[in-house]
């Protein structure tokens, strides 16, 4: 009985594709517009665009449809309007250039929208010069691939975000570039998605952004020269692996920003030559491992109300701060870490220090007591300072303290 | 004067504590770069020395330079030479000796290095010239000091703890104000305080040089929207220049009064 289902179903199957018919769009073709052909067709139909440039407005994709554009033809909205509305579902849309998408601030117009459907598949598209580039909203089960967002955004209120899901579950974002938007991606109310090997490039101001997100995971995407690297914010169960968050750099520029972001993992990332490595305010249950925090100003600054977090084997090289945890009854862990700047020794060398590390300075504390006093940086006084309460501390939390401090490099091989 | 001077420089050169002063920044500079092969890295370890060394040295040396010289000084008195070009031309003569160690011992393994093409060529330039600065500053105050005290052992004493003073006591006091004032804007008291203390304005100077300034968030844009004006940063040279100005004017009353 079930083989007959199955078989019919292939037939079945086998009709529809034989049935589904191709359109060209071209100057010289039958259909020249991509609107009639869109209008011709019916579901589950092809429709190749040759190249050139396209004037025609927004264009509704209302069908089951698959559209590839062929030597990347252009579809120009003149700065007045939306470009791309995908409203079915099982859409197909490569290989097309859209620009000129105009800034509106009465509606948030996007380069391709996605609207209310599933099973979207948006591949090597390049969008430039766009408010939104793409954007998402009550849509699901999705792919973002592969697509390029270039925009001259200067501040963020006259500018949108390159990626922007609203309402999304189980979308794919995955190998995209973003350059010069409001945020690189931003992601509203989206659950179970996964971001990764994306690159966001100067963005106004994150370059990944979760806003009430849960059960989501990021890995092996770049943070680039962003306004902050990447901001988690109300949002559960993150994962954040193999990250690079790099010169966030600015008066108040961090690599990665949490707050109230609660059982998350984050590991194997790497937060070179930001002015904060990780911001975090009341985080709870946050697992930080084999993370690599290099010449950071503050590697992690840690406010009041984290607590039950876990620094464990992570690397801290020449950041001017390791750590600044402000308040002292925290029962956050920081064990089997390596700190450049630790000076005790091994001599049951079994690769563990034998002298606790405390990687809160004195001036750390200073620092986040009075934020002015940091014009005092380098000086000899607070390298004295730095010296005495080391030797016997008494300013700095008790708790905060690294009872078995790596003698060597983490590497990922241990 | 411009014979003293020269006469004192030459007598400096010749000497074995402005070869060693030399040779010691030019195998510190040398290892340094041959150690981590980084220009901008080099630069923030060499801004420690510059700021905890030249201060030291200028200050012992201009003291024991004075001392040392008393007799000579004696016999020029006793010749139809002006007193102010005497003094003076000692101390032009120590300060630019010292200076010229410096320059030299820093400068030549750097441009090995190749620094004049890089883009640390700034930075550099700007090390350099504090490094002179705090020379020229603090062996006037030693030369201050010591006209001022007969007693060799008083005299090594105060300079001593005038060096203490701008180099560890001053920003004490300034932390301990800042935080026992913290409710109340400080950015303008902490910008004002450090331009006060020719050590702390020329740690700004290349701290905002170097890339570390970003760190001091809001403070550190109050200064650098300060310094980063022209008017803000001749106000600063202007204040390391009186720096200078105001020691030797000092100097120039106390010679004109003293006994000998």
């Amino acid at each position: 009985m079930f083989r007959w289902i199955f078989i019919s179903t292939l037939i079945l199957a086998g009709q529809a594709v034989i049935l589904a018919n191709t359109f060209r769009v071209c100057k010289a073709c039958p259909a020249f517009s991509i609107k009639e052909a869109i209008k011709v067709a019916k579901s589950c139909d092809t429709i190749y665009v040759e190249s050139g440039i396209y004037t025609e407005g927004n264009i509704v994709i209302d069908k089951e449809l698959t559209l590839i554009g062929i030597g990347r033809p252009i579809l120009d909205g003149e700065g007045k309007t939306e470009i791309i509305t995908i409203a079915a579902n099982h859409v197909h849309f490569e290989g097309f250039v859209i620009r000129n998408v105009g800034i509106s601030y009465s509606q948030d117009r996007a380069g391709i929208r996605v609207k209310e459907a599933s099973d979207f598949y948006v591949k090597n598209n390049r969008v430039e010069n766009a408010f939104f580039g793409i954007y998402l909203q009550k849509s699901r089960n999705g792919t973002i691939e592969g697509n390029e967002m270039v925009g001259e955004a200067k501040d963020e209120v006259s500018s949108g975000n390159a990626i922007h899901l609203w309402y999304c579950d189980n979308v794919l974002i995955i190998n995209n570039i973003t350059y010069g938007h409001r945020d690189g991606i931003y992601l509203e109310f989206v659950n179970f998605s996964t971001v990764q090997g994306n690159h966001s490039e100067r963005n106004v101001r994150y370059g990944l952004h979760f806003m009430f997100s849960n059960d989501d995971v990021y890995r092996g995407n770049t943070f680039l020269d962003n306004g902050a690297g990447v901001a988690v914010m109300y949002s559960r169960r993150i994962g954040m692996f193999s990250n690079v968050f790099q010169k966030n750099w600015g008066p108040a520029a961090y690599g990665l920003l949490l707050k109230e972001i609660h059982d998350s993992n984050i590991e194997g990332n790497t937060f070179q030559e930001n002015t904060v490595g990780i911001f975090a305010e009341t985080s709870n249950r946050i697992v930080y491992t084999k993370n690599n925090f290099i010449q950071n100003g503050w590697a992690l600054k840690i406010s009041g109300g984290c607590q039950q977090n876990n620094l464990l084997a992570n690397n801290f090289l020449g950041n001017s701060f390791d750590l600044a945890v402000h308040s002292a009854g925290t029962d956050n862990l920081f064990d089997g870490n390596f700190w450049s700047d630790y000076a005790g020794y091994d001599l049951d060398k079994n690769g563990i220090g034998d002298v606790p590390h405390r990687p809160m300075k004195l001036f750390s504390y200073v620092v986040s007591n009075t934020p002015e006093s940091l014009v005092l940086l380098r000086s000899l006084f607070v390298d004295i300072l730095n010296f005495s309460e080391k030797v016997s501390p008494i300013f700095t939390p008790e708790n905060v303290v690294d009872n078995k401090p790596l003698l060597k490099k983490f590497t990922i091989y241990d | 004067m411009l014979k003293i001077l020269k006469y004192s420089f030459y007598d400096l050169i010749r000497s074995r504590w402005t070869y060693s002063y030399g040779g010691f920044y030019l195998l510190f500079t040398l290892s340094l770069l041959w150690l981590s092969n980084d220009l901008s890295k080099v630069v923030i370890s060499l801004m420690n020395v510059v700021l905890l060394l030249c201060p030291l040295i200028a200050t012992m040396f201009g003291v024991m330079y004075y001392y040392n010289s008393r007799e000579f000084t004696e016999l020029l008195l006793a010749q139809p030479v002006r007193r102010t070009s005497i003094f003076l031309g000692q101390y032009l003569g120590v300060a630019s000796s010292l200076s010229a160690s410096w320059v030299i011992g820093v400068g030549l393994p750097f441009a090995l290095y190749g620094v004049f093409g890089s883009d640390q060529a700034g930075n550099f330039a700007m090390l350099l010239f504090v490094g002179v600065v705090l020379s020229f500053v603090f062996s006037a105050i030693a030369f201050y000091i010591a006209l001022k005290n007969e007693n060799r052992i008083k005299g090594f004493g105060l300079a001593i703890l005038a060096w203490l003073f701008f180099a560890v006591i001053y920003d004490g006091l300034l932390l301990l104000s800042l935080s026992l004032l913290t409710e109340y804007p400080l950015e303008k008291f902490s910008l004002i305080a450090s331009l006060l203390n020719p050590i702390d304005l020329s740690r700004i100077l290349i701290l905002l040089k170097l890339d570390v300034s970003a760190l001091m968030g809001f403070t550190g844009a109050v200064f650098r929207k300060f310094l980063g004006t022209g008017f803000g940063m001749s106000i600063a040279f202007g204040v390391l220049l009186l720096w200078v100005v105001l020691p030797v004017f000092c100097i120039k009353r106390v010679a004109g009064k003293k006994d000998f």
